[in-house]
């Protein structure tokens, strides 16, 4: 909700999440994970996470299973290219369209 | 009229335009100043580093490697909280360009003192507006000064105009005319100076307790940020950039006029005006050359011509409908423009022509490029070309759609 309006007259933030805007929106291919083959997932206890300490907007969780924030995850594909698994796929965003809602770009 | 409250007692010193606008700095308490040196502007970097150096100005004076970096070290001072002050001419303006956008975009009040100098190719370093005038778009206030005692008086009132709008002021000069040339100039004190300049209020500040981003990428649309507000999207902040230029209007007559009751030079208006009461034929100019034609209206005044002079002092914002009373009774406007807009005309032409439409002003409007990179503009050339366009007065006279060049072409 919005609570207020804006006062500042240059270009003005404070860190925190979301000040860039839903920069998930700008993602064209999807992070998907494989729980079958995502180490922390098999394991059942706390390993690996290397795509959490990789993920240059920090939106990878540290838990099991593994989960990655959409609202803000660019698409970038990094967490892909490091697990030393093979877990994660990035999948067009096309796939996750339906046809009704107009978004279908594949 | 002198306020018999204040210390000022007549300091007068014989200044060059430099030293002029070195002083002004010094006078407003400056605290940050990052300049590169280039000719004709020197001297004023030299001056404000001696001032440091010598204990006489408590500011840091940062030394950088180009005029980029100069803009780029204000931008930061400003940001944390600091007065700041920079000085250069021609090409080293022509480097700052980047910045000069980014200072505005900003909203910052960084005081620029430009030293007209001509641009290349070819290579030149004498005087003329080009410089100045090519960074009109960037979002500053533009002040010209006529003599070195408006350098003096126009910087000083541009950290005023500047910290009460936040947009950044250029108080342009003419290089050598006035940057090189001493004239009488009354100093104020800096008892004076205080009571009229009260210290900088940042309207955003960096600080490390409050953690803050500033310009990051800001899209076409506004926002919600993190903590629900709905921020401005990148045509909002442009917008007000915009609105800001346009009130700062009356902010500039307001602080001429404050500056007048203090230490009894008036700038109460955004151009001067010379015989304007009774002249049908205008003579417009901007910067040291305004003084030059009003020589020219002594020798067409002889003559019995009713002409005048209106001295441009505000080039942005544009004093647009300011000028229109000044200009009503105007038959022939002959506009002096050291700067060209080019495949088009002089600037101030320009501006001269749309602050006239729909005023029902029906003045023919004459263009003449004059003085480019330091080509001396005598009074005699002036008035000679006020009676080349006398002919543009009279029914089916001539309309010159591109502007004429005293020149040898």
């Amino acid at each position: 909700m919005v609570a207020k309006s804006c006062t500042h007259i240059c270009g003005e933030s404070s860190p925190g999440i979301g000040e860039a805007g839903k920069t998930g929106e700008w993602r064209t291919s999807r992070p998907v994970i494989d729980p079958g083959k995502c180490i922390p997932a098999k394991r059942g206890k706390p390993s690996c996470f290397i795509c959490w300490l990789y993920c240059p907007e920090a939106l990878i969780s540290k838990t099991i299973p593994v989960q990655i924030d959409l609202e803000y995850c660019k698409g970038c594909g990094i967490c892909m290219y490091v697990c030393p698994a093979q877990a994660i796929s990035m999948v067009n965003e096309g796939e996750f369209c339906s046809e009704q809602d107009g978004l279908n770009r594949s | 009229m002198i306020n018999k409250k204040l210390d000022r007692k007549a300091d007068i010193q014989i200044l060059d335009g430099n030293h002029a606008a070195a002083l002004g700095a010094k006078l407003s308490r400056v605290q940050v100043i990052a300049a590169y040196p280039i000719t004709p502007q020197s001297p004023v970097t030299e001056s404000l580093s001696e001032f440091v150096e010598g204990g006489d100005l408590h500011a840091e004076y940062i030394a950088v490697e180009s005029e980029h970096s100069a803009m780029a070290v204000c931008t930061s001072a400003s940001l944390v909280g600091a007065r700041t002050f920079t000085a250069t001419s021609s090409h080293g303006l022509a480097y700052m360009h980047e910045m000069l956008h980014w200072v505005a975009g900003t909203r910052l009040p960084v005081v620029l003192a430009c030293v007209n100098r001509a641009i290349g190719a070819p290579w030149n370093v004498q005087n003329d507006q080009q410089d100045s005038i090519s960074q009109r778009d960037t979002g500053w206030i533009q002040i010209y000064a006529r003599n070195n005692q408006e350098i003096l008086d126009s910087v000083i009132q541009a950290y005023k105009i500047a910290e009460s709008v936040y947009v950044p002021v250029m108080v342009c000069y003419d290089g050598y005319i006035l940057s090189h040339t001493e004239m009488p100039v009354d100093v104020p004190s800096q008892g004076d100076v205080d009571r009229f300049l009260p210290p900088y209020k940042p309207h955003a500040i960096l600080d490390p307790a409050n953690p803050r981003n500033y310009n990051l990428v800001t899209l076409a649309n506004p926002r919600v940020n993190a903590d629900g507000i709905l921020c401005h999207g990148y045509m909002e902040i442009r917008y007000l950039l915009q609105e800001a230029l346009q009130k700062s209007r009356e902010t500039i007559i307001n602080v001429g006029q404050e500056f007048g009751k203090l230490f009894a030079r008036s700038y109460a208006n955004m151009f001067w005006e010379d015989r304007l009461d009774d002249a049908e034929i205008v003579i417009v100019a901007m910067g040291s050359l305004a003084m030059e034609a009003t020589v020219a209206v002594d020798m067409l005044r002889e003559e019995g011509h009713r002409v005048g002079v209106l001295s441009l002092r505000v080039f942005r914002p544009f004093p647009k409908d300011y000028l229109i009373e000044a200009l009503s009774k105007a038959r022939l406007i002959v506009v002096f423009d050291k700067n060209i807009s080019y495949g088009s005309e002089g600037a101030t032409c320009s501006e001269i022509k749309s602050a006239l439409y729909g005023n029902r002003i029906n003045a023919v409007i004459r263009n003449f490029i004059v003085g480019l990179g330091g080509r001396d503009v005598k009074a005699r050339e002036i008035a000679d070309a006020v009676r080349k366009s006398l002919p543009s007065l009279e029914e089916g006279g001539p309309n010159i759609e591109y502007p004429e060049w005293i020149c040898h072409m």
